[in-house]
């Protein structure tokens, strides 16, 4: 349906967004690209009082590498994500993620910043967050605090972010892991049924810290503890896929959703992980 | 109402719009231009696909009051260009519009695959075409007809 009454107000700088948020408190939603945003007004699922768009606030955008840290504006397209020649070099895995997230039209205008702080367990850029060991930097009137991205979704469409707390940017640390990222859905462009974002340091063919980030299968990015345990320092093979699909029953405790049972999605959560990992075995994988 | 300035298919447009006003609504009901469809209104059946500042987007998920200093380009200018007469001309050899209600879109959005050059194989067509809905063709006619455009214009697979 059309979207309720609201206000609307832009804000040129972060001086102005401050401003916005103290004049309008509670009744303020901030939009980036809106392109969750504004499809939850069709639904009456948020009725904001005035909407403040950040969308010219140049401070927000851009990104940069210093050698050590990928630095992303909130406000970097996921087109931009899908293209640049930077975060190709730099941030593979999101390169690969960022063409999973909905269609052309809609990646040409949603943001890095509003994915995550909308944080859908079942998209794609929260769990390359946490799986990447990335760390988002998060502004307010009192100055930018840093949150480690594996304690930021606290809950099923919660973050750490304080009331008028925005994310300015996320630092991708630079550091040659593999990575790679598979996801399950009905149709192109659709939210996972179940995804995996995972990174790993191969060393002689043992496996050294993995990171395996499951989507879709909880109520924040899943980052699988005993799964990453039963990989530690094995070889990268059948046996060691083997065991870390066992050892995911103790990690995951899905819900049952719109697409199936729980026991469904521990089945694509398996899958997922034989995929993931059989791609690092691929020559042509890229690294991190 | 927020006061915008922006062009309109190469033409300045001065309005003022209420906030909850997307840009389908304003360019349907306050510019006369019923080129791009409202369909779902929430961004995924792909209707009312368009260009802003030079890419395609859901014209339903678009405030117009965040539009000030925009350059829009709906199906009518896109048309009257020229730029995709090769392309419209294969939607009707191939019998790529039934209804037309998705039409527009379509034409949108595989105007866009055009631009990016590379050699998209019919995959890549259906990919980029994915979030665009026809309930009528089966799709095949569609891809067919961009497929026809891409390989007239040199882009062999």
């Amino acid at each position: 349906m059309k979207w309720p009454a609201m206000g609307y107000a832009r804000a040129r700088s972060l001086a102005e967004l401050w401003s916005a948020l103290e004049t309008h408190g509670d009744a303020a939603q901030i939009i980036a690209g809106g392109q969750t945003l504004l499809a939850t007004l069709a639904f009456r699922l948020s009725e904001p009082g005035t909407l403040i768009d950040i969308t010219g606030i140049a401070a927000l955008r851009g990104f940069s590498s210093n050698g050590q840290v990928l630095r992303l504006g909130a406000l970097t397209l996921h087109a931009d994500l899908c293209s640049d020649p930077l975060v190709k070099a730099h941030a593979p895995l999101l390169a690969a993620a960022a063409p999973l997230i909905a269609h052309p039209a809609i990646r040409n205008r949603g943001t890095l910043g509003g994915s995550l702080a909308y944080a859908d367990p079942a998209a794609e850029l929260p769990a390359c967050m946490v799986a990447l060991d990335a760390t988002i930097i998060a502004a307010s009137a009192k100055g930018e605090r840093r949150i480690p991205a594996a304690a930021f979704f606290t809950d099923l469409l919660q973050t750490a972010l304080a009331p008028r707390e925005i994310i300015a940017a996320v630092e991708i640390p630079l550091t040659g892991r593999l990575a790679a990222i598979e996801e399950i859905t009905r149709r192109s462009g659709d939210y996972a049924m179940a995804g995996l974002a995972a990174t790993l340091t191969l060393d002689a063919g043992r496996i050294l810290a993995p990171r395996l980030v499951y989507f879709g299968v909880g109520k924040i990015p899943v980052c699988a503890a005993a799964a990453a345990k039963a990989l530690e320092g094995r070889s990268l093979d059948r046996a060691g896929i083997s065991a870390a699909q066992q050892a995911l029953a103790d990690d995951l405790d899905p819900p049952h959703d719109l697409h199936g049972p729980p026991e469904m999605k521990r089945h694509l959560a398996r899958v997922l992980t034989e995929r993931v990992l059989l791609g690092f075995l691929n020559p042509k994988v890229q690294a991190a | 109402m927020i006061p915008i300035t922006l062009t309109v298919n190469g033409e300045k447009v001065t309005r003022h719009v209420e906030p909850r006003r997307h840009l389908i609504d304003f360019l349907r009901l306050d510019l006369g231009l019923t080129g791009s469809h409202a369909g779902c209104e929430h961004g995924v059946c792909g209707a009312c696909t368009l260009r802003v500042n030079g890419k395609i987007m859901r014209g339903c998920l678009i405030l117009a009051a965040s539009l000030d200093g925009a350059e829009v380009v709906t199906i009518e200018g896109l048309s009257e260009s020229g730029e995709v007469a090769d392309l419209q001309a294969a939607f009707v050899a191939r019998n790529a519009a039934q209804c037309g209600f998705c039409t527009p879109g379509m034409v949108m959005t595989a105007a866009e695959l055009l631009t990016e050059g590379g050699c998209p194989t019919r995959g890549d067509i259906r990919e980029y075409l994915s979030g665009n809905y026809c309930r009528c063709t089966g799709y095949q006619a569609i891809v067919d007809a961009v497929e026809d455009t891409l390989r007239a214009r040199g882009a062999t697979p």
